[in-house]
């Protein structure tokens, strides 16, 4: 196990750069001067957007304005954007909100999916059953922006970014809808699935009491596909919700790179999206680790 | 700078006594009424560049730049007429090349030193040296000396760092020489690009752009990007635009439907445009009861006919899209009565402006019908431009109105952003009509004809050149006399209406709301919030 | 390499369906077919998607309104019996455009799923079933794609695909669309894949043809696939309703389908500033997404349960 967890932490490193490296050359690729647009109707002076271009190193080649993006990276500074804001600032800002909406919307999504998706595995095409799946029907045929502002007009919110956490549940609820219904249904597949398998009917056979039965032996092995997608969701929802936190004005992360990817600054953007990606790998190597505590069958060696 | 905010004290005392009365409602009839030491919360986006003169150029940034520093001349709030604020006198010689400026005593930046005469000229030399790469460089293009401290060529290297027509007289008093007579200089002046700066930003201006210190009526406290800037009152402040309240916090927004949700529920206190959504109907002025209101700002929204793209250099062509826009139609239907269908090529606001000089801007079914005819042409026509900001339903329509006059196919082509969509146009690479709007830097006919159709002006987005038009341009700057210069640019205007080289689509006329916190507010003609005016309920 | 046997072995059911005999009395499909027949959920959901379908084919049978004729006099009108949904922000019958659009949305959707399902279910299956170096390097790889935002990476498709300023057509926006989604999304389907893959592999069955001498690719397609297909038929299902959905986001943050296109998606984008004044031009192009998507969900629920002889 250990040189399990060893072996993945180096194998970050190669992902490390392939990311950062595609990620740097897709927003200088654009076809477009990211600073022509500063100077609204007009054209920039030509000196204006030369110091910037050399402030910036976007006259070096690709491979030189990466090397020496890392080399600063290394030392900790993720730079600054053409107004002279520090990236390491916007992440700093915008993250918390972030992560605390990631969190509420995991919550909200595990916690009811998961109960919804146990009770109805386990009681096949009862009423229950029927209503989980209308509901999750539902919630999955909704585009999130429709539910968002719908729940937004219906609750009137508008969230700053100091909000406390109470003010998140409806976002966190718009934003953890989609993958609730996933994970209800996922769950539900899985357990009716496992009911049959040999361990269970064992563990029923052995005389074990029903709720041990669900609760250790069902539930535990039922939960791998489900564990599966909500860490992987976790990943994707601290990489921001654009669409969510533009619908509540919430300032996180997904709108800072949006805003940043079209005002084309590199900087801003491969340094966010390089947190981002770190955030993800440490998500999926958790992930896979709880594999191995969840799934006696799965070993790494 | 601080010209267009103070509320006509100089130019109709009784007019401002006035103002103060309603200002305070009902309440008693105190000067200013309300809260002096309260708060207010006004909309406002990222600033795009640090917060000085010469390197502030679009909304968000000018929004704080106007109230941290203060220039030679203000405009009124909503007529925009200029009127000295920092300038005691500003004195042209009889052939408006030179410039003699005397400042007025005992001004004070936010750091407790006095503003001088140097400050001024200091600011211009930095703002126009190309080494330091600032923004509006290009404002000072005019004054002599400028092509030594920014030559042509990129790449040369200034062979002076100031400029020879800049000399300090005194420590109230200096004097500009233009290149170049130049009749509107007094005006222009009174752009932020002009503003002074301090000593102290000299010695360290990358230090100064965390906590810029300026000579205007607030003074910085914090910025906090994508979040807020937050403003305070400078009480030292000479100027006559002083505000009527303590701090303000510019709140950033990257939403505007989110910022008039915040306003209704009162947690913003003014909003200088509208959503869409709230125009619709006039359901602003039913959600803000008594708390709207109507500025003229000076500007104009066009499209420009590129002469480089094939078949467009068809004067007939020209006229059968311009009149067989429904201007009216699109702007009652979809912009809903926010603007003002244009018939000039100035904002009809603006002083100089003569109603209806545009012949072919009236809509005309038959007669672009026949035009289109004349001009033979075939092919798809498109309208380009960056698709936020109400432009995509807005061009839509007109492309709509075109194709259901004239029978021809026309694409409203979305750019995603305005980079995208201004490096496009910078390059000559358009491949058909593109959206070319104007807002004024400060108000004078001169920046809606110099800037937009002189040949190779910056922004000649149409490629547009007619000897004739820049011959009765160059007329018109070295023209002296003010009413003079501006018969000459009528002139030039009525050529340009001939040729339609931009089609002139409407003007906005501004709307913005405030919460039930004020009793009274303006909007300036550049559509900022008019602070001094501002009183709490 | 493999992805005719995948395509195949991933709609096993709906192959049985169109072709399973009657006569053959004990065999899978037909018994699934006997108890979908008699599936209410089933027969609405199969009525609405033939319903859909022949919208996207034949939009003229349902309209003869044009989806680009615009009139501003009657722009944002409400619902009448002219124009049953009533008219958007330029005038535009919202009825014909909401028919028109269906093409489109479908198209994006079915596409992008299949994209999404071959890619991710290929690499996924592989990656579990071989494990080691192969599972590290692959499962890699699909960390690049899914920790990449996928605004970013739809956005620099489309724009280094576009040079600024030009105007592609509909076929080239539609397939730059599908293009986006399906290389942005592939990673969700390739881990859930790879994990029922890890589970299936411990199987009994499986390491009796192991031991038997069956090769890998007969264990991938007899063995394996059989039993890792219903958790990606799940998320597949959901999946073409979410693409729909990214259909709509896309152009709803104005980077998707654009105009001269009509779909479901740029209609809602067209009406997002408009919902408090005018919630009927959002409002039925979100009810054609929604029940497009419902009914496929429905569908694929239907069929899962009913060819899933254990959940019987």
């Amino acid at each position: 196990m250990g040189r399990y967890v060893l072996r993945r932490l180096l194998q970050l490193i190669p992902v490390f750069l392939g990311t950062t490296f595609i990620i740097y050359t897709l927003v200088w690729a654009i076809p477009s001067d990211p600073f022509a647009g500063k100077c609204g109707q007009r054209p920039c002076p030509p000196e204006y957007v030369a110091k910037m271009r050399a402030d910036f190193n976007l006259d070096d080649n690709l491979f030189v304005q990466y090397v020496k993006y890392l080399g600063k990276l290394f030392t900790g500074d993720f730079g600054q954007t053409f107004s002279g804001v520090k990236v390491g600032t916007l992440i700093a800002d915008a993250y918390p909100i972030t992560i605390r909406l990631a969190v509420i919307a995991l919550v909200i999504e595990g916690v009811i999916g998961l109960v919804a998706g146990v009770l109805t595995g386990l009681r096949k095409n009862g009423f229950l059953d029927n209503l989980v799946l209308v509901a999750t029907l539902f919630l999955i045929s909704l585009p999130v922006f429709f539910t968002g502002y719908v729940l937004k007009v219906g609750f009137g919110i508008s969230v700053s970014s100091t909000a406390p956490l109470g003010d998140l549940i409806v976002p966190g609820f718009v934003l953890g809808s989609l993958s609730m219904a996933y994970v209800a249904r996922l769950t539900r597949t899985s357990i009716a699935e496992n009911r049959r398998a040999d361990f269970v009917r064992t563990a029923i056979a052995k005389g074990l009491p029903g709720s041990r039965v669900v609760g250790v032996h069902l539930l535990r092995n039922s939960v791998i596909p489900v564990v599966t997608f909500l860490g992987t969701d976790l990943g994707a929802l601290m990489g921001g919700a654009i669409v969510t936190e533009g619908v509540f004005n919430i300032h996180g992360i997904g709108g800072l790179v949006f805003i940043n990817i079209q005002q084309q600054q590199g900087v801003v953007v491969t340094g966010v999206v390089t947190l981002l990606v770190l955030v993800y790998l440490a998500m999926s190597l958790i992930v896979d680790l709880l594999y191995a505590v969840l799934d006696p069958r799965i070993r790494y060696e | 700078m601080g010209k267009r905010r103070k509320t006509a004290i100089l130019v109709a005392l009784p007019a401002a006594v006035a103002l103060l009365a309603t200002g305070c409602g009902g309440g008693g009839g105190g000067a200013g009424g309300g809260d002096s030491n309260g708060a207010v919360s006004i909309y406002g986006t990222e600033p795009q560049h640090p917060l000085t003169p010469g390197n502030t150029n679009e909304q968000g940034g000018i929004r704080v730049v106007d109230e941290l520093y203060a220039g030679l001349v203000g405009f009124d709030p909503t007529t925009a007429k200029p009127y000295n604020l920092m300038a005691e006198s500003i004195t042209p010689s009889s052939d408006a090349k030179v410039y003699d400026i005397k400042i007025k005593h005992g001004w004070k930046f936010h750091d407790g030193t006095e503003v001088k005469a140097h400050n001024f000229v200091d600011a211009w030399n930095y703002a126009a040296l190309a080494t330091n790469a600032q923004i509006n460089a290009d404002f000072f293009a005019q004054i002599q000396g400028y092509d030594e401290v920014h030559p042509e060529d990129p790449k040369a290297k200034p062979t002076a760092q100031t400029m020879s027509g800049l000399k300090v007289l005194g420590d109230y008093e200096f004097q500009a020489t233009l290149r170049a007579p130049f009749s509107v200089f007094p005006v222009k002046v009174g752009y932020e690009g002009f503003d002074p700066l301090p000593d102290v930003f000299f010695k360290d201006p990358k230090g100064f752009e965390s906590h810029p210190i300026g000579n205007g009526p607030m003074k910085f406290v914090s910025y906090v990007p994508n979040q807020d800037i937050q403003l305070t009152r400078f009480d030292g402040y000479q100027g006559q635009d002083a505000v009527h309240f303590k701090d303000v916090d510019i709140k950033t927004y990257s939403d505007l439907n989110a910022a008039y949700s915040d306003l209704k529920g009162g947690q913003l206190d003014f909003l200088d445009l509208m959503p869409p959504a709230a125009l619709v109907g006039d359901t602003y002025k039913a959600d803000l009861p008594g708390r709207t209101l109507n500025s003229s700002l000076i500007d104009i929204d066009a499209i420009a006919v590129p002469y480089y793209v094939p078949g467009y250099n068809n004067p007939d062509l020209r006229k059968a899209i311009s009149m067989a826009i429904d201007r009216d139609g699109i702007i009652k239907q979809v912009l809903n009565n926010a603007y003002d269908a244009a018939n000039s090529y100035f904002s009809p606001s603006l002083d100089g402006n003569v109603p209806n000089s545009c012949e072919y801007c009236k809509y005309d079914p038959d007669a672009a019908k026949s035009a289109f005819a004349r001009s033979g042409f075939t092919g798809k026509l498109t309208i380009a431009s960056n698709s936020d900001g109400g432009h995509k339903e807005a061009l839509t329509a007109v492309c709509n109105s075109i194709t259901k006059v004239l029978g021809v196919a026309c694409d409203f082509v979305p750019q995603t952003s305005l980079g995208q969509f201004r490096s496009m146009i910078t390059s000559h690479q358009a491949t058909g009509m593109v959206r070319s709007d104007w807002s004024a830097d400060y108000p004078s006919v001169e920046d809606f004809l110099n800037p937009i159709y002189k040949t190779g002006a910056s922004s000649n987005d149409a490629t547009y050149s007619n000897p004739q038009v820049d011959a009765l341009l160059a007329q018109a700057d070295s023209t002296a006399d003010a009413a003079g210069a501006i018969k000459l640019y009528q002139q030039a205007e009525a050529l340009i209406a001939k040729d339609l080289p931009n089609i002139p689509l409407w003007s906005e006329k501004g709307t913005a709301g405030y919460s039930s916190k004020l009793s009274a507010a303006k909007l300036s003609w550049k559509r900022q919030p008019d602070l001094p005016s501002f009183r709490l309920a | 390499m493999s992805d005719p046997a995948v395509v195949a072995a991933d709609e096993p059911e709906l192959e049985q369906i169109v072709t399973g005999k009657q006569d053959k009395p004990r065999s899978l499909g037909s018994d699934a077919w006997h108890e979908l027949r008699r599936k209410p959920t089933f027969l609405i959901s199969l009525i609405l998607i033939l319903i859909v379908v022949a919208m996207a084919l034949f939009p003229g049978l349902f309209t003869h309104v044009s989806p680009t004729a615009a009139d501003l006099n009657h722009a944002r009108g409400g619902p009448s019996a002219q124009a049953w949904f009533g008219y958007d922000v330029q005038g535009s019958d919202v009825y014909a455009r909401a028919i028109y659009g269906t093409r489109a949305s479908l198209l994006v959707g079915v596409f992008a799923t299949l994209g999404t399902v071959l890619i991710g279910g290929i690499v996924g299956i592989v990656a579990g079933f071989y494990g080691r170096w192969t599972d590290s390097l692959l499962a890699r790889f699909a960390d690049i794609f899914a920790g990449m935002p996928f605004v970013l990476g739809a956005i620099v498709i489309m724009l280094t695909l576009n040079a600024p300023g030009s105007n592609p057509g509909e076929t080239r926006i539609l397939s730059q669309v599908v293009f986006s989604i399906a290389v942005l999304s592939w990673p969700v389907a390739m881990r859930i894949m790879r994990a029922a893959t890890l589970v299936a592999k411990q199987q009994d069955y499986v390491k009796a043809a192991r031991g038997l001498g069956a090769g890998p690719l007969r264990i991938i397609f007899r063995h394996l696939l059989p039993n890792t297909v219903a958790p990606v038929m799940v998320y597949a299902t959901i999946a073409l309703g979410a693409n729909i959905g990214a259909e709509a986001t896309l152009a709803y943050l104005g980077i998707g389908l654009r105009p001269p296109v009509v779909s479901w998606g740029v209609m809602i984008s067209d009406a997002r500033d408009y919902v408090a004044a005018a919630p009927h031009i959002l409002l039925f192009p979100a009810a054609f997404v929604s029940v497009t998507v419902l009914a496929f969900v429905m569908l694929g629920d239907a069929v899962r349960d009913a060819f899933d002889p254990k959940s019987r």
